[in-house]
């Protein structure tokens, strides 16, 4: 063979040997196939760290008792018991360090979220009392009237009268 | 053809068809429960309950500031739908900005044909279905990945790769559910990770422990005593887009046939 045919099979050559010696600097050293395989499992192992060690924000009522116990039990004494603190009080972080004070959401439309009067006859919704936001006073802060940590203003006589009626 | 031919062939063409049969076997979770040598000892399952979600939306506001979703876009990891399906049969779903800040109003948003609202005596049903990543074990958002930037961890999770991502946008494509996207300051594939910097950490997703009424749940399908296992093991709940072959793993109790 004459070397018209060898001159551009060793640039080939040289290029796909580029490339290689590239590919091991480039690469990263725990890029590969893992645990669920080929089709899967192709990544960089070292990505699986970097996803856990985004920053925890919402701390969960466990922490917010750490300091708050008082609050966190009197409040799981009312219906509202069953959410959690940071819903309204907003996301602790490392409060009360970072930051000091917590943002509380005491808007309207935190509270229509649950108790806008909604016609879902097959859900969860359909249980909890309900206002029309455009009739039952629309200028007023829910917190005027109602107390969030204590949403119960019935008597108790009342309250037994409408879970009887259940 | 003599019988005994006829015979022959008979049983090669049953044969070969037993092979694709038992491919198109549909989703066991047992057989995900059982722990296979050097597999991990968690397999992370989700259980949506549509009967208790109220649409409050607090899970969606919880995941965006979670996982730093810039709060105005329309881009969100999880969302809740609503549906509406009225006496003569008709369905509406709107999830108006993914239900970040819950459904307030009767009023159905039809995106670009406007508000519709249906009064309560035409209405047969209407409830709520979050909606998340399913975490398939047969991930095909994974599988379609040029570059190996989204995959599958060992204990289930589909993650992206931030660093490697080149945000082609195929596997916005090839997920059946939709619930990848593409985020806005990042400029890669986004999607659901089941808060990994969480259960890593022994804590729930941002979305289960912002949910009042119990309707999210997440637990380890390879611990026989965990309750999420025991109820999907019940066999009594629902997946969606079973016949796509993905075999998801967040499973819906109270699955009504109209969720797509």
């Amino acid at each position: 063979m004459g070397s018209h045919v060898w001159r551009p099979l060793y640039i080939a050559v040289a290029l796909i040997a580029l490339v290689l010696v590239a590919r091991t600097f480039l690469v990263p050293k725990d890029f590969g196939v893992h645990e669920r395989g080929y089709m899967y499992g192709m990544h960089r192992k070292g990505n699986e760290a970097e996803w856990k060690a985004v920053t925890v924000k919402y701390r969960t009522a466990a922490y917010c008792k750490e300091c708050h116990a008082d609050k966190v039990e009197s409040l799981g004494r009312t219906p509202h018991g069953i959410i959690s603190c940071e819903n309204c009080h907003g996301p602790a972080l490392n409060h009360p360090d970072d930051p000091p004070t917590l943002a509380i959401d005491r808007s309207r439309a935190l509270c229509l979220r649950c108790h806008a009067l909604l016609t879902t006859p097959t859900s969860g919704r359909a249980d909890i009392a309900g206002i029309n936001p455009d009739t039952h006073n629309p200028e007023a802060e829910c917190t005027l009237c109602h107390d969030p940590h204590n949403p119960v203003i019935r008597s108790p006589r009342d309250e037994q009268a409408r879970l009887s009626q259940k | 053809m003599n019988r005994r031919d006829f015979l022959k062939n008979s049983i090669t063409v049953i044969a070969g068809l037993a092979v694709p049969l038992s491919a198109l076997e549909l989703i066991n979770p047992r057989k995900l429960l059982a722990k296979k040598e050097g597999e991990s000892a968690v397999r992370w399952a989700f259980l949506v309950d549509t009967q208790a979600c109220v649409g409050c939306g607090f899970c969606v506001k919880a995941c965006k500031t979670e996982n730093e979703i810039p709060h105005e876009t329309n881009i969100t990891r999880t969302w809740v739908e609503r549906y509406v399906i009225t006496k003569k049969g008709k369905t509406y779903i709107d999830s108006p900005r993914g239900a970040r800040d819950g459904f307030t109003s009767d009023r159905i948003d039809l995106n670009e044909e406007g508000h519709l609202e249906i009064t309560g005596d035409d209405i047969e049903k209407a409830f709520f279905v979050p909606k998340l990543c399913n975490q398939c074990d047969n991930p095909a958002c994974a599988q379609v990945c040029p570059v190996g930037a989204t995959y599958q961890t060992s204990d289930g999770v589909v993650l992206v790769d931030r660093k490697h991502c080149i945000g082609c946008g195929y596997c916005i494509m090839a997920c059946p559910y939709a619930v990848r996207s593409f985020h806005p300051v990042h400029k890669t594939a986004e999607k659901c990770t089941f808060c990994y910097h969480r259960i890593t950490k022994g804590m729930k997703t941002a979305c289960v422990d912002a949910c009042p009424f119990g309707a999210r749940r997440i637990g380890n399908l390879r611990d026989p005593d965990d309750p999420v296992t025991k109820t999907i093991m019940s066999g009594r709940i629902g997946v969606l887009k079973e016949e796509y072959g993905t075999k998801p793993q967040v499973y819906y109790l109270a699955l009504s046939r109209e969720v797509k």
